[in-house]
């Protein structure tokens, strides 16, 4: 429960950090860090228009990617700390609900029948599905860390002994990191503020999006960033008591959004139709993970 | 009256009957004898599941021996899916075939041939004599074969047929070999045989007969690479018969592979790594096929070698641990897979079903020629939609449980401190993983590009949705698969007597009373439901917020472009360009193209026609290598009625010479022997 509410909070301000970074390594002073909320509040409030192409898909995409990322948020753990959902390969659950909103996004993306949106919808369908092998290599090698299989167990007995260890915990936060970057299409991957059409992939996606379904889409998006950030937190909690993994969370979570602005601001895009190797390699990240696993379980004796 | 005895009466009572009705009554006769089949069955399959086996001994006649007929709860699960499937595919078929009234000796074979594929294939899950069960698997196969070609005035038709024919009776020589080499040993037709026959010889010798019995009901089942027969049967077949195939038909495969594991007792560790990668293959390739394809129902088709594959993950993990000793990766494994053979029958069927309705309406299977259908054919889009979530193994529906359980029985693995078997695990997982991620690119390509969007072709009658005839069974599927999404717990409680079969082989010894991940089930059925109670609420609140809020309608952004036509959309081809461009490595695929040049330049195009690259390794080039070896003899066959007469003389000559001659030479060595 308590990481639900506090993955609720560091969504409000994590954007706002990314743009505030970004800003400053710009050389502008840029705006406060709840302005992207106040963007969505009024998103929320305004009326739409719909292309007359679209279908019911398209109104009813928006809530269920938004339904999607809350349900996902609460399987996420907090250290010692159960979400309110935890059961044996919680994780699977919460890789595959993420996938429901993802089809819904995609779907709708099709329903408008514009070419842009088809293009982004392509990409997307392409680079997330090969970011899934990755995450479950990853969580199978902490599964066989630990000896559990659910969320909470294995952050709870992740306890960093050993210096090979440690490897893997920044390689795990490299893998995790990339992934959120794939699945909230930011850079390297996609330029979110980019301005031809043809170079986006989430931006072009959600083209005929406006109104209350844009302001429940760029509020996902904070909601997936805070998500990650928070299983990112997760590897370094162990069981530590909740007065250290309060500060924990918010410090890992304003870290990670000022490295995704410094990211954003010192690095390019990818080209477009290497993206999809690229994110397949990171599998072989996850497979590093799983042989030092094997490494600290002394199995390759 | 013995049941036996009266389904064998109603299975003969069709042939009386239907011929002899109207075009209309052919029809309901044959929903009537396949519920009446599916009841008198279910009875008995339900008591198997609750614990309660079935055994009728049948005298039999000379050649045959005794006929056993048992039922345990293994046959009794299949049962249940098969006579579900039918059910609702006469259903279906009965407003199908609405549209073939004319043809009427055509129907009156076509509804029989269906009530005796249902009737052999609930025989062979009973039938336990090897003569009888053969002569059960051949009917089902003849009969399918009728089922498949009744658009026999189309050439491509009858092609898939006869590769149909050819291929389940490749399968049908591996079963023959099999039980000839046991009863040859044994000297017996029961199938305890096999047991015994595991029992005395060794495991290498018993490994092989599995193997012999495997690569036999691989074929029926589409592993890959005894693939290629499905993607031909399945498109050209009506859409009932292609839903009955997929759904039900090819998992008797994996009925006989299980009953198989059941009955030989030999080395299970080697059997499931060899199974769990033979599944990863065929789940892999069969979705990275299904992706690329044009044609709706051969895009199923392919998709149904996916679901055989992770099926046979789940079978591969099973054995593993029963060979390990790991009671809960048995479980899981076996679990997994007799669930999503259960779910796969459900959502495939709607699917083809939904294909079908697709193919009524537009006179078309090519999906780049439809779109926008979802507002001419509002349910079956819905319905297709659902199904499509379901085959994506996504929440809340019917798919994800059995993925999960699967998944979870790799989890279960890594706790083992094998390294061969934590390296299987995680290939597993990774195709697993892909799997999932590639199911999605697939299913969201085939929806959006025929039910969204605007319409590419213009038809020469609008598309109407289908009658409430043929809406009706595929609600029912959906709502069955709703209902496992939600209450899995309800639906493992079935499965767990067929489960305890597979925990009763030596090296466990505990028969669990509960299954163990039953709460772990029960979690996930309730996650299930409060992802769609939000899902609701959520909409609610946009709805109420945004009632008051002003709405227009207008064109799609086209970057200031107001008459985007619907030329304009992203084909289904480009939608997967970029995965075909990667997978290129792998893909088969015959492009033609012409370009755009000249100064007065005429109409470019480009085509693609994706094909099979192991079936044109592994059938085509052995199959043009024995047609040009057997093409050099091709100059005996010159048509001159003098030659072939020619020939007879000199096979007549021959025939009395060479006994002649040999006599000849055998006195000659006789004579110089002497010497």
């Amino acid at each position: 429960m308590i990481s639900f509410v506090l993955i609720i909070l560091a969504s409000l301000f994590f954007t706002g950090i990314i743009i505030r970074t970004k800003s400053i390594t710009s050389g502008r002073k840029g705006p406060g860090i709840f302005q992207p909320m106040q963007d969505i509040l009024r998103l929320l409030k305004k009326g739409a228009v719909y292309s007359k192409t679209t279908s019911f898909i398209f109104q009813i995409a928006p809530s269920i990617y938004f339904a999607s990322v809350i349900t996902a948020i609460m399987v996420i753990p907090l250290g010692a700390y159960k979400g309110i959902i935890s059961f044996e390969g919680d994780f699977v659950f919460f890789a595959y609900v993420l996938g429901v909103g993802k089809f819904f996004n995609i779907i709708s993306a099709l329903d408008t029948g514009s070419s842009f949106e088809g293009m982004g919808a392509s990409r997307e369908a392409l680079f997330s599905m090969f970011a899934e092998p990755a995450f479950f290599i990853l969580m199978g090698s902490l599964a066989l860390l630990t000896g559990h299989s659910s969320f909470q167990q294995i952050f709870n007995s992740l306890h960093f002994g050993s210096s090979i260890s440690y490897v893997l915990g920044i390689l795990a936060t490299f893998v995790l990191t990339i992934i959120t970057m794939v699945e909230n299409s930011r850079m390297p991957f996609d330029d979110p503020k980019t301005h031809l059409e043809l170079t986006m992939v989430h931006e072009v996606m959600i083209l005929d999006n406006n109104g209350f379904d844009l302001g429940l889409i760029f509020y996902t998006t904070s909601l997936k960033f805070a998500m990650y950030g928070c299983l990112i937190a997760n590897l370094f909690m162990g069981d530590f008591p909740l007065y250290l993994t309060i500060p924990i969370f918010f410090g890992m979570q304003i870290l990670f959004a000022m490295a995704i602005g410094l990211l954003e601001s010192f690095t390019a895009r990818f080209r477009m139709n290497h993206n999809a190797q690229y994110i397949l390699a990171l599998s072989s990240v996850s497979l590093l993970i799983f042989l030092g696993v094997l490494l600290i379980l002394g199995l390759f004796n | 009256m013995s049941i036996v005895g009266q389904f064998i009466l109603l299975v003969l009572s069709a042939f009386i009957l239907i011929p002899v009705m109207s075009a209309r009554w052919k029809g309901i006769i044959t929903v009537c004898i396949v519920s009446l089949l599916a009841i008198l069955s279910s009875v008995l399959a339900f008591q198997s599941l609750s614990g309660t086996t079935y055994e009728y001994l049948f005298r039999g006649s000379l050649v045959t021996g005794v006929i056993p007929v048992r039922m345990d709860a293994l046959s009794g699960w299949f049962i249940l899916i098969i006579n579900f499937t039918f059910i609702t595919g006469a259903f279906y078929g009965l407003h199908y075939m609405k549209a073939y009234r004319e043809q009427k000796t055509n129907l009156s074979l076509h509804w029989i041939s269906l009530i005796l594929v249902q009737a052999s294939l609930i025989g062979i899950c009973v039938l336990q004599n090897f003569f009888v069960f053969l002569i059960a698997w051949e009917i089902m196969a003849l009969s399918s074969f009728i089922l498949i070609i009744f658009e026999y005035q189309k050439r491509e038709t009858l092609n898939a047929g006869i590769n149909f024919l050819i291929q389940s009776h490749i399968c049908i020589l591996f079963l023959t070999l099999g039980f000839i080499w046991v009863s040859m040993k044994m000297n017996a037709y029961d199938f305890t045989a096999i047991t015994a026959f595991s029992s005395t010889y060794s495991l290498l010798t018993s490994a092989s007969l599995f193997l012999c019995f495997f690569f036999g009901f691989a074929i029926k089942s589409g592993f890959v690479p005894f693939h290629t027969w499905l993607p031909y049967a399945h498109p050209v077949a009506p859409a009932h018969v292609s839903g009955i195939m997929s759904g039900v038909i090819i998992k008797i495969g994996i009925y006989g592979i299980l009953r198989m594991l059941l009955l030989i007792k030999t080395d299970y560790l080697i059997l499931g790594y060899i199974i769990l990668f033979i599944s990863i293959v065929s789940g892999l390739y069969g979705v990275m096929l299904a992706i690329i394809q044009h044609n709706i129902k051969k895009l199923l088709a392919y998709h149904s070698i996916e679901n055989i594959g992770i099926i046979g993950i789940g079978i591969g993990l099973g054995c593993i641990g029963i060979g390990k000793g790991n009671q809960l990766l048995t479980l899981l494994g076996f679990a997994g897979a007799l669930l999503h053979t259960l779910n796969h029958s459900l959502f495939k069927s709607v699917l083809f079903y939904g294909a079908g309705n697709v193919y009524q309406a537009t006179h078309s299977t090519d999906i780049e020629r439809m779109g926008g259908l979802s507002k001419k054919m509002p349910h079956t889009a819905f319905l297709f939609l659902i199904a499509a979530l379901a085959i994506c193994g996504l929440p809340p529906f019917n798919g994800f449980v059995s993925e999960f359980l699967i998944y979870n029985g790799m989890f279960t693995g890594l706790q083992s401190a094998d390294k061969v078997l934590l390296n299987a695990i995680v290939c597993g997982l990774f195709g697993l993983g892909l799997i999932g991620g590639l199911a999605m690119l697939c299913f969201t390509k085939a929806y959006g590009a025929i039910f969204l969007g605007t319409a590419r072709h213009q038809f020469p009658d609008a598309p109407k949705e289908a009658g409430m005839g043929k809406l009706i069974p595929m609600y029912a599927g959906v709502m069955v698969m709703l209902a496992i999404g939600i209450f899995p717990q309800y639906f493992i409680v079935a499965i767990s007597k067929p489960l305890q079969l597979f925990t009763l082989i030596p090296g466990h010894t505990v028969v669990p009373g509960k299954l163990p991940f039953a709460d772990t089930l029960s979690m996930v059925g309730l996650c299930a439901l409060v992802f769609l109670g939000l899902t609701g609420l959520i909409y609610f609140i946009r709805k109420k917020i945004t009632s008051d809020k002003p709405q227009y309608i207008n064109a799609t952004w086209a970057c200031g472009y107001v008459v985007p036509t619907s030329k304009m959309q992203y084909t289904a081809s480009s939608f997967t360009r970029a995965y075909r461009k990667l997978a290129e490595p792998f893909l088969s695929i015959h492009k033609k193209k012409t370009d755009i040049s000249g100064i007065f330049p005429v109409n470019g195009g480009q085509e693609t026609h994706p094909y099979d690259k192991i079936e044109e390794w592994l059938i085509d080039v052995p199959l043009n290598m024995l047609k040009s070896f057997i093409g050099k003899f091709s100059f005996l066959q010159n048509g001159n009625l003098q030659f072939y007469i020619l020939y007879g003389m000199v096979f007549i000559t021959l025939v009395l010479g060479i006994p002649y001659v040999f006599e000849y030479i055998q006195s000659l060595i006789k004579f110089l022997n002497t010497l």
